[in-house]
């Protein structure tokens, strides 16, 4: 039904931005898989994905390390657009037609809509409690650093995050797949212009207004 | 030790002081355990410091180093006039009852006959009444005045309760408390031991601190029994071995002595050691004296030793003076000894003034080090640092380290603090060229017996005639010499009733010194050890632990010197009836026709009770001696007297200024401090973790304790701002050191004579060789003083300052290597 | 650290399958460490780094005797001294060996996600081994007595193994064996306890009125047990846990919360193909597009 070849495109992502956030969510992943490994006695067979359970357990603390330099990035690059306005909240009140994929009663929604603000702030948080938790319990560098109390209470808080980090990243993951035409806008930077219409209508016309103030040259 | 290792779990009290037997002995320590596991015995701990021992001990009472005698002193005046004393044993095995000369006296700490120049006694008056029978008065009522019971009831009221606090530090209510649980065992069934070491020797009265406990032990009838005792933890495996054989220059094997110049013959010689009974019937023992002697020169000069020639008496050095090692290294530091075999210890770290000690071996001409490590000692000349200031580039001593084997990788027997001659095997091959202490002799005694016989000499008979019957000459095996000192029969031996019997045939081991003869007929390497090595074979090599009665005899493990006889004087565990004091814990009784029992008897196996033979078979008395008519130089009953650096003048008699009758050289005297310089007690000690400057060199004991430090009480650090870990600086007059603190509960001040009273204690295992950390010689600190009778070095008690310091310097100062830098060049 | 029989294991880390040895039984052995009978000689700190060939480091005098000042990789067991004032007003000088208590229900091995890393034999000693251990010191955090320490060196876990290769062949552990005073017993547990009675008589005849066996319940019991003169202060000794168990954070973590979190993350999965099923895909329209043509003019916007 969708119409692309006679759908003009808008520009969504930059090819920078689109780096970045696969290099965040390439290491999300790896960082889950070993993270499983490691987790449950019934996931350890995941360890062989990484060379086994000590090279698993040398490397997760490093892919930590490229996730917070990299999420960091799409944190300054999308922090501004995220922040909560009235609308949002008229959104995720009338969230039940959003799942009914009924979009017509809904606020007009500008570059982010409530759920993926939710998950932006999500993430972040999460993201945080890992890297500090991961820090207490890098016992490699830093076991002298904290006492054992702290340090038991680290690795509870690194799992909890972690098993948040996962449920928030099975509702996006579902979401660019359930939302057709959304996964171009990681791919290939761009997305349609119906797409924009049904999903991110004020952005659209934010975007149309911008061009028009840029004369082309 | 009079009594055994394994006999400590008979005791019921046991008491720890003068040593730190948790500590320093932890694997006898175990019978400790046992005692109070399965005696119930109580265990009590008097020392300046809160030890190990203390930390699992039934009562802990503190005490001020260098009043023992006082405190005990204390004790005995407790257990005399609250009359706590067993007293059927103290009127019998004692000579409590003995009546002394009316010339005999005590007045202001003194004892007649002082020489203020000779700092000696003439000791004539300190003797018995002898009757017009030749024998010694007695009265058996004790009432006479002059009897020894009356004197020493007299000499010791001094020492109440009020006065031991003050001298000692010691609460009185924790005294009393001390004297109230030794006083439990004056019950003839009851016994106490008492466990000491280094903390009573090493006192410029180390012998008298012994005597005074020895004196409370025969009060409360404790020689003798099970469970009892005086009990000398030695603190190398083989140092009872070295009294044994008399490796010290004033005594030849089995406690014999070495000739003086005032006894240029024989008979000269033998004259003082008739050792004629002072009571009638009575063993005397010594009296054998001349048998042993001369089975000795036998068994070292062979056929040279002839009747003819007072068995060689010539051979033998006379001594003008003895020459211990404080002696030797003066004579070394005044340029009158200029080479010197040091084997198998490390005098540059253990003997007292280091200084002095590293200018003496800096004087030598040469120097030969037989050790198994890299010691101090070896090392003197290097430079390193504040640890070991020498000059290299300016000592011309020569030095050859000979490496030895060490326990481990040789054969032979070590004789214990429980006297058992235990034989050993080697473990491993010794490394590289190492050889037994026994090649090396053999080899240097060889190449001297050449240059006699191809050079001459001024005396070469001595060497020349020394018995040298081994197979293999330069090698001789440590069979052939445990054999040597066993002693064997030279020419038959007949019956004197009927001269064609044959009693004992020549080549016959013997089988115990009962058998020596003063003819000749018998050799003995020394006379106690006869009866190790017969022709049953090797006695110290037998490994059967069969212990009948449980009594921790064991009598069939290896071989206890004398006569296997575990238990010393236990004639004495018998009443005078034969029966014994203690029922439930028999040692010997009379059975009607013989002496039997768990032990050998020390005592004729026949003698009946009746008799009036007494226990202590070795004195002339034939009873032990509460008052010591010989023996001791500072006189017949134990008096106090303060270390030579003392922090107070002497409460009991103010003028007297340490022992008055211990020796000191020139120049040591005047290094001693003042209480004003110097207001702190210092004591040293060994720590369980390392064994003298040997262990450092393993690596665990060095993790174990790594670094040198000095402990102290938090108070003591907090009037001198000094914190824990921190580096404090300890000076005496004589040096200083610079060690890590540990600021302890377990060292706490004493109330001295109303005035508050610190004490802080030295390890004294570090050095600048093998793997723990580099650490001052502790012997830099200590007085040059000996113990009157033995010359042991007071390290146990003298006075020093603490001041928080910075670390020392480790390396070797610029200008020293820039000069010697300079020399090469 | 030894090699074992699988038949001989009770529990096996990150393991789900029961071991063979639940079908048998197995005589249960302890250690006995008598405080009020040690002199805190080391020998046993000694014996421990000889046997099992453990080379520590020389270090540094800081103020106590405690040498070195904590467990490490090489150092097994430790002495901890603590000087107490009693209400009497006298010193007592505590002196316990520290160690492995090899728990009954060892909170290491509960943490442990390498399986086989963390073992428990049916005698009760839990040992470590060294090939499957991935170095995640997760351990470290699931021992009640902070025990474990993992090495600078392979990142591998170490701890006392109660010397379980000597105790396979019939020996007692090398410390007790290194035990001049006897400090330290070796034998069934059930002897261990009766032999404790006995010392916890002979000390509360001299006094110690507490006198007790330290062998705590929150954790299933200890094959290393304590005689302690006051045992109604453990934490005396040198911060012995009074009532010791596995942390409260690290039992959330190792028990309910895995399954839960698990299956959680599994139900939003089968809950968004639910959704996928049943709402289907969200898709743009004809009208979307022409809405978006009106006002982009059927440019794209870039």
């Amino acid at each position: 039904m969708s119409r692309d070849d006679d759908d003009s495109i808008v520009a969504r992502y930059t090819a920078w931005a689109r780096i970045n956030h696969w290099i965040t969510a390439g290491s999300l992943i790896l960082l889950a898989l070993s993270g499983f490994a490691l987790f449950h006695p019934s996931l350890f067979f995941l360890t062989n994905l990484f060379g086994g359970g000590q090279m698993t357990r040398i490397l997760h603390p490093f892919i930590g390390v490229v996730l917070v330099i990299s999420f960091l990035g799409l944190f300054l690059r999308f922090v501004r657009y995220n922040f909560p306005t009235v609308d949002d909240f008229r959104w995720l009140g009338k969230f039940g037609a959003v799942l009914r994929n009924e979009e017509d009663g809904l606020p007009e929604v500008g570059r982010y809509n409530a759920g993926q603000k939710l998950y932006f702030w999500g993430m972040t948080f999460t993201i945080a409690a890992l890297v500090t938790s991961g820090v207490v319990i890098w016992d490699v560098y830093f076991a002298n650093d904290f006492n054992i109390d702290q340090r038991r209470l680290a690795v509870v808080v690194h799992a909890g995050a972690a098993v948040a980090a996962v449920l928030l990243w099975i509702v996006h993951a579902y979401a660019a797949v359930w939302v057709r035409g959304t996964v171009r806008a990681m791919m290939r930077g761009s997305v349609t212009a119906g797409w924009s219409w049904r999903h991110h209508r004020k952005w659209l016309r934010q975007e149309v207004r911008d061009e028009k103030r840029v004369p082309a040259e | 030790m009079t009594n055994t290792w394994m006999d400590i779990k008979n005791s019921d009290v046991i008491v720890i002081m003068g040593g730190n037997a948790a500590e320093a002995h932890p694997c006898g320590f175990k019978w400790v355990t046992e005692a109070k596991a399965h005696n119930k015995a109580k265990l009590i701990v008097v020392d300046p410091r809160f030890t190990r021992s203390a930390s699992v001990a039934d009562y802990y009472c503190p005490i001020r180093p260098g009043t023992d005698i006082a405190f005990l002193g204390g004790v005995i005046n407790y257990l005399l006039s609250n009359d706590l004393i067993q007293k059927e044993y103290v009127l019998n095995f004692t000579n409590a009852a003995y009546i002394v000369k009316p010339e005999f006296g005590f007045k202001d700490g003194l004892f007649t006959g002082y020489d203020e120049v000779k700092r000696d006694y003439d000791k004539s008056s300190w003797d018995y009444e002898i009757g017009e029978d030749g024998f010694a008065k007695v009265d058996m009522t004790l009432q006479d005045p002059r009897c020894v019971y009356q004197l020493m009831k007299q000499h010791y009221s001094r020492y109440t309760p009020e006065l031991v606090e003050r001298i000692c530090g010691s609460p009185k209510e924790k005294f009393l408390k001390v004297a109230e649980y030794m006083a439990s065992t004056s019950k003839p069934d009851k016994a106490m031991t008492s466990m000491y070491a280094l903390g009573w020797t090493q006192h410029s009265k180390g012998a008298q601190n012994i005597r005074t406990m020895a004196m409370v032990q025969l009060l409360l009838g404790n020689i003798g029994v099970r469970g009892g005792g005086m009990n000398a933890l030695r603190g190398h495996s083989n140092i009872q071995g070295l009294t044994d054989v008399g490796l010290m220059s004033h005594l030849m094997p089995g406690y014999l002595n070495m000739p003086t110049q005032k006894e240029p013959d024989l008979a000269t010689y033998m004259s003082s050691r008739g050792f004629k009974p002072l009571r009638p019937g009575q063993t005397s023992y010594w009296q054998n004296y001349k048998k042993f002697f001369v089975s000795f020169q036998k068994s070292i000069f062979g056929k040279a030793a002839t009747a003819e020639n007072d068995w060689a008496y010539n051979y033998l050095p006379k001594l003008d003076v003895t020459y211990d090692i404080l002696r030797a290294f003066d004579l070394m530091y005044n340029g009158k000894m200029n080479g010197y075999i040091c084997q198998g210890f490390n005098p540059l770290m253990s003997f007292p003034n280091k200084a002095k000690n590293l200018q003496a071996l800096a004087k030598l001409k040469w120097l030969v080090v037989m050790d198994p490590l890299q010691t101090e000692t070896a090392r003197f000349w290097e430079n390193h640092g504040e640890f070991n200031d020498s000059k290299p580039e300016e000592i011309q001593t020569e030095v050859f380290e000979l490496p030895t084997t060490s326990f481990a990788e040789d054969e032979g027997s070590l004789t214990n603090s429980s006297r058992w001659l235990q034989w050993h095997w080697p473990g491993q091959e010794p490394p590289y060229e190492t050889k037994t202490d026994i090649d090396i002799m053999a080899e240097i005694f060889l190449r001297l017996k050449t240059m006699y016989v191809n050079e001459g000499g001024a005396f070469p008979d001595p060497i020349l005639n020394l018995t040298w019957n081994y197979q293999t000459p330069h090698a001789p095996t440590p069979e052939e010499l445990a054999k040597e000192l066993n002693g064997r029969v030279l020419e038959d031996i007949t019956d004197p009733a009927d001269p064609t019997k044959i009693i004992l045939a020549a080549g016959k081991q013997l089988d115990g010194f009962a058998q020596l003869t003063d003819d000749g007929k018998t050799a003995c390497g020394c006379w106690i050890y006869s009866g190790c090595f017969t022709d049953a074979g090797n006695q110290m090599a037998r490994r059967d632990t069969t212990d009948p009665g449980g009594t921790g005899l064991a009598p069939k493990w290896t071989w206890a010197w004398p006569a296997n006889r575990r238990i010393l004087y236990n004639r004495a565990s018998a009443d005078v009836a034969g029966k014994p004091w203690a029922p439930q814990k028999p040692l010997i009784q009379w059975n009607g026709s013989r002496w039997v029992g768990f032990d050998v008897p020390d005592y004729g196996p026949t003698i009946k009770p009746e008799q009036s033979v007494g226990p202590f078979i070795m004195q002339q008395e034939g009873v032990a001696r509460l008052f010591a008519r010989t023996g001791m130089r500072e006189g017949p009953f134990p008096e106090h007297y303060e270390p030579m650096e003392a922090p107070i003048a002497n409460l009991m008699s103010p003028a007297i200024k340490g022992n008055p009758v211990a020796r000191m050289f020139k120049g040591d005297r005047e290094a001693l401090g003042s209480a004003e310089k110097f207001p702190i007690v210092a004591t040293t000690y060994r720590l369980t973790e390392h064994f003298h400057y040997w262990s450092k060199h393993v690596l665990p004991n060095a993790v174990m304790q790594p670094e040198f430090f000095v402990e102290m009480s938090e108070q003591l650090a907090a009037e001198k701002g000094i914190k824990i870990g921190g580096w404090v600086k300890v000076s005496s007059n004589r040096g200083f050191v610079k060690a890590k603190a540990v600021v302890t509960k377990r060292l706490q001040p004493l109330k001295v004579d109303g005035k508050v009273q610190h004490v802080i204690g030295i390890p004294i295992h570090w050095g600048f060789t093998g793997a723990a950390k580099k650490g001052y010689g502790v012997n830099v600190l200590g007085p040059v003083v000996g113990d009157a009778n033995s010359e042991t070095p007071e390290f146990k008690a003298y006075l020093v300052d603490v001041e928080p310091t910075t670390p020392p310097v480790t390396e070797p100062a610029v200008a020293s290597v820039s000069s010697s830098k300079k020399q090469q060049g | 650290m030894a090699t074992y029989q699988s038949l001989d294991l009770r529990r096996r880390s990150a393991t789900t399958e029961p071991p063979p040895s639940v079908r048998g039984t197995a005589v249960e052995v302890a250690k006995l460490i008598d405080v009020s009978k040690c002199i805190g000689c080391k020998a046993c700190q000694v014996a421990c780094l000889e046997w099992n060939n453990l080379k520590e480091e020389v270090g540094v005098n800081v103020g106590v005797y405690d040498n070195p000042h904590d467990l490490t990789e090489h150092t097994w067991t430790l002495m901890r001294y603590t000087e107490w004032v009693n209400p009497d007003g006298n010193l007592e000088w505590l002196i316990r060996k520290d160690g492995c208590m090899h728990c009954d229900d060892p909170g290491c091995l509960k943490a442990c996600p390498s399986p086989g890393a963390i073992v428990q034999y049916q005698n009760g000693i839990v040992d470590f081994v060294s090939e499957n251990c991935i170095g995640c010191g997760y351990c470290v955090k699931g021992c009640p007595f902070n025990i474990p320490r993992i090495s600078n060196v392979d990142r591998k876990a170490y701890k006392c193994t109660l010397c379980s290769d000597r105790v396979a062949v019939g020996q007692a552990p090398a410390c007790a064996k290194a035990c001049p005073t006897q400090a330290i017993y070796f034998g069934s547990k059930e002897d261990m306890i009766e032999h404790a009675q006995g010392r916890i008589e002979d000390l509360k005849e001299r006094g110690f009125a507490n006198a007790g066996l330290y062998n705590p319940e929150g954790v299933g019991g200890t094959h290393v047990m304590y005689v302690l003169h006051h045992n109604d202060q453990p934490q005396l000794y040198a911060g012995l846990p009074n009532k010791p168990q596995i942390a409260d954070t690290v039992a959330l973590w190792k028990g309910i919360f895995k399954p839960l979190s698990l299956g959680g993350i599994a139900l939003a999965g089968v809950i968004a193909f639910i959704h996928y099923i049943t709402a289907g895909p969200n898709e743009v329209t004809e009208e979307d597009v022409e809405h978006a043509k009106a006002l982009t003019g059927g440019r794209d916007v870039s």
